[in-house]
This record gives structure tokens, sequence and C-alpha cells, in this order.
């Protein structure tokens, strides 16, 4: 009966205290390194798996995929040298408003070890930890587009949260006009809501939603995704506004770790604003 | 007390308490997620009932801690839910254990309901929304997979010489 008792009043500080303050990361990653063997076990089959089909493709598949794929590199080259230039005259316009540089990004690729067992979170295991320099609070970005965060960082894992976890909150804006809005996850449903959009704003159906960068945990201008259902009631203060994520979340099995320095305190254009504006 | 018999009992039993870990990290479609059934509490279970004076609130507590950072939950909340359940089962393990499958059955799926329902709490106090259905897919699973998952432990524990 004490150990009960014990027990339970142990389990709900450890609730409070995660959930209030990040003491426990320590003990957290040090349990996750004791189950890392069990997650790779787990994982084994599935790359068995992977690797069997990728071995059994038929030739003429090999050959289809391999024909599109130069197609898209063309494709993409072609886009490349066009980014180049205008990568050139973005530095050089920036060097005319004698802005500081944006810092380079640092990408590094990670791979899914296993997905949320819990079907009201939308959280992943990366199999990329400490050791290969992540940082908790990174960007995870899939091909499609933005996919989460990092929020656990372990030894040779890090646990991430995607943005369809009803507890994570995205600040975006609409890429037409630059309306801002805060995404938020929604869980089961795979969608992301914006909320406090008032009734009167200019959202259309299939508006195209991509990060604002405020808040400086994500960088601004990577796709999120597209409108796909408003409701408006007159009755109610705020529309609803749904919004689809352009990364395949349940798909991927690769995803980028991004990491970029936010824009430093020295430059002058902020600093010039930050006067202006009485900080 | 000690005899060389009770080393081994201490491996054979935290083996299955690390296969039922394995089986619960196992991926699953999404929408047979809630379906899963709870193998953790039910090896828990299984094991205060068998035996009783090496599992209790304690094991049971452990095993939810390391669910709780499998599972990237809160850390406790599992283990909140597991040391309850493995409270109960041991004060009722001499009535229980003495019961057909399939009313032992009746006493897994109320342990499992009440497993489940101390999580999704947790959740709630998180502000992560709650179906209903949840409350009763995984215990359900898991009360029709008790036989089986008893008549293996039982198997275990006596090749094993498990006291």
């Amino acid at each position: 009966m004490i150990r009960a008792v014990a027990a339970v009043a142990a389990s709900i500080v450890l609730m409070t205290v995660d959930h209030r303050a990040s003491h426990l990361e320590a003990a957290r990653s040090l349990l996750s390194t004791v189950l890392y063997p069990l997650q790779l076990a787990i994982h084994l089959p599935i790359r068995t798996g992977d690797w069997l089909s990728e071995q059994l493709l038929t030739r003429n598949t090999i050959l289809a995929e391999n024909a599109a794929l130069r197609e898209e590199r063309f494709r993409l080259r072609a886009r490349l040298e066009k980014l180049d230039t205008l990568e050139a005259e973005n530095r050089r316009l920036r060097s005319l408003l004698g802005s500081a540089e944006q810092v380079d990004q640092h990408v590094l690729v990670a791979e899914l070890i296993s997905v949320d067992m819990d079907p009201f979170s939308r959280r992943i295991v990366l199999n990329r930890g400490a050791q290969d320099g992540v940082l908790p609070g990174q960007t995870l970005i899939g091909s499609h587009g933005i996919m989460g965060q990092v929020v656990h960082v372990g030894p040779f894992s890090s646990n991430a949260l995607l943005i369809t976890d009803p507890s994570h909150a995205l600040p975006v804006q609409v890429h037409r006009n630059g309306l801002r809005a805060v995404a938020t996850g929604t869980g089961p449903l795979n969608l992301l809501k914006l909320s406090h959009v008032p009734n009167s704003a200019d959202v259309q159906i299939d508006d195209r939603i991509v990060t604002s960068g405020l808040g400086s945990r994500f960088l601004s201008g990577y796709p999120v995704g597209k409108v796909v259902e408003i409701r408006r009631d007159q009755s109610q203060p705020f529309a609803e506004v749904y919004v689809e994520p352009s990364a395949m979340l349940e798909r991927t099995r690769e995803v980028l770790l991004v990491r970029s320095d936010p824009v430093t305190r020295q430059d002058p254009a902020f600093e010039a604003y930050m006067s202006w504006s009485g900080w | 007390m000690v005899t060389p018999m009770t080393h081994q009992s201490r491996w054979v039993i935290t083996s299955t308490f690390v296969f039922a870990l394995l089986l619960t990290a196992l991926p699953m479609p999404e929408s047979t997620a809630i379906w899963r059934p709870a193998w953790v509490a039910l090896v828990l279970v299984y094991w205060c009932m068998a035996a009783p004076e090496r599992v209790g609130v304690v094991v049971g507590w452990t095993a939810g801690l390391f669910l709780d950072v499998m599972t990237g939950t809160l850390l406790g909340q599992h283990a909140l839910g597991l040391s309850v359940v493995a409270y109960v089962a041991h004060r009722t393990h001499r009535r229980v254990r003495v019961l057909p499958l399939w009313r032992q059955g009746i006493t897994i799926f109320a342990l499992v309901f009440l497993y489940q329902a101390l999580v999704l709490w947790s959740n709630g106090i998180r502000g992560i929304p709650v179906t209903a259905p949840a409350y009763w897919t995984s215990p359900l699973v898991s009360t029709l997979l008790w036989p089986w998952i008893f008549v293996v432990l039982r198997v275990i524990r006596r090749r094993y010489a498990v006291v």
C-alpha cells in the first residue's frame, strides 16, 4: 500500500516537473540510450524488407525510374542555375542595404527509426543525436515542406514533434498576401488549424501557407501547406481555417535537420528599427 | 532464500518485459494504432499473479517509466497507470489466479481499462484531445489476447522454473 502511494506520488511529481520544466532531459536521454538497441531491433526487419524490395525490382521499373529521375535532374538543374543568379543578386542587394548576411544553414540528413505509438500525439524518433550535433529546437524538413522540430536530444537519437501534434504551434503567413497566423496541430485529423484569423481576413481555398520565421525558432519562407477548408460563421469572432500540410508526414522516411543561427543583433537595419520603435 | 535459480528468474522476467516493450514499439498502420494491445500491462499482470514476491508496484513503475521514454509521453504517465494496475493485480492475485481463463479476462478488461483511462486522463490534462473509442479498444483487444499470453507465459515460467 505504501509502495503504491509512493509510486503514484512519484509519477505525479515526475509528470508535473516534466510538463513545466526541462530538468528531466538528462534522465530521459539516459533512459533513451538504454532503449536505443530495442528501437534498432524493431527497425531491422523494416530495413531488411526495404532492401529486399529494392533488390527485387524488375529491370523495366528501374529503367523507367531512371528515365524519370534523369528528366527531373535536368529540370532541377535548370532551376538551380536560375536560383544561383537570384542568390547572387540577393547578396548584392543585401550588401547594398548594409544588412548582415544570412548565416549559412547547416543541414543534416536523418532517418526515422520509429513513429509515435500514441495515436493522439504526433512524434517521431530520428537516428541522429547529440553526437551528430543535433540541437533541441532544430527544424525538420521533408522534400515537400516543413515537418516539425526536435524536442528531446539523446546521445544517439532524438525525438521530434511533428507540426500536426496538438501541442505544436507554428508561426505562418499566407504566401499570397503575407497575412500572419499561427498554425496549430489537430492530432488525428492530420490537418493544421489557423488560430485567430478574423472572419473578414483575406484567405481563400488553395492559398499557399509558408513559415513566417517570427519567434525565430523556424526559418522563414518554407512551404507549410495549402488551405483546404474555411468555415466562416458570423456568430463566431474568428474563422476556422484548415491547412493540409504539404510535407508527406505519414510517408517520409528521411528528413533534413536544418539549423540556422537567427539574424544577429548587430544587424544595423534591425538596430535602427529597434531604436525607432522604442525598444 | 537466495538460490542459484533466483538469478535466472530475474532474467526471464526482465526479458519478457523487454519483449513486451518491443511489441509495443512495433510500427503499425495509423488506423489500427488505437487497437494496439497493452502488452506491458498484460505481462505485468501475469507476473503479479504468478510471482507476486518478485513483481509488484516497483517493477510496474519502472516498466512504465521505460514505456514513457519509448512513447515520448510525459515521464510518469505510463508509470502512474502501470503502478496502479500492479497494485490492484497484486492485491487480488490470490482470488484471480484460481479463476477460469474467461473470467480472468473480465478482470484483465477492467485492469487495462483503468490503465488506459489513467494514461488518457493525463493526456487530457496536457490538452491532447481524447476520442471515446480509445477507452475500450485497447482493453478489448488485450482481453481477447489474454488466454494466449497467459498460456505462453506459463510455458515460459515452467520451462525456466521461475518462482
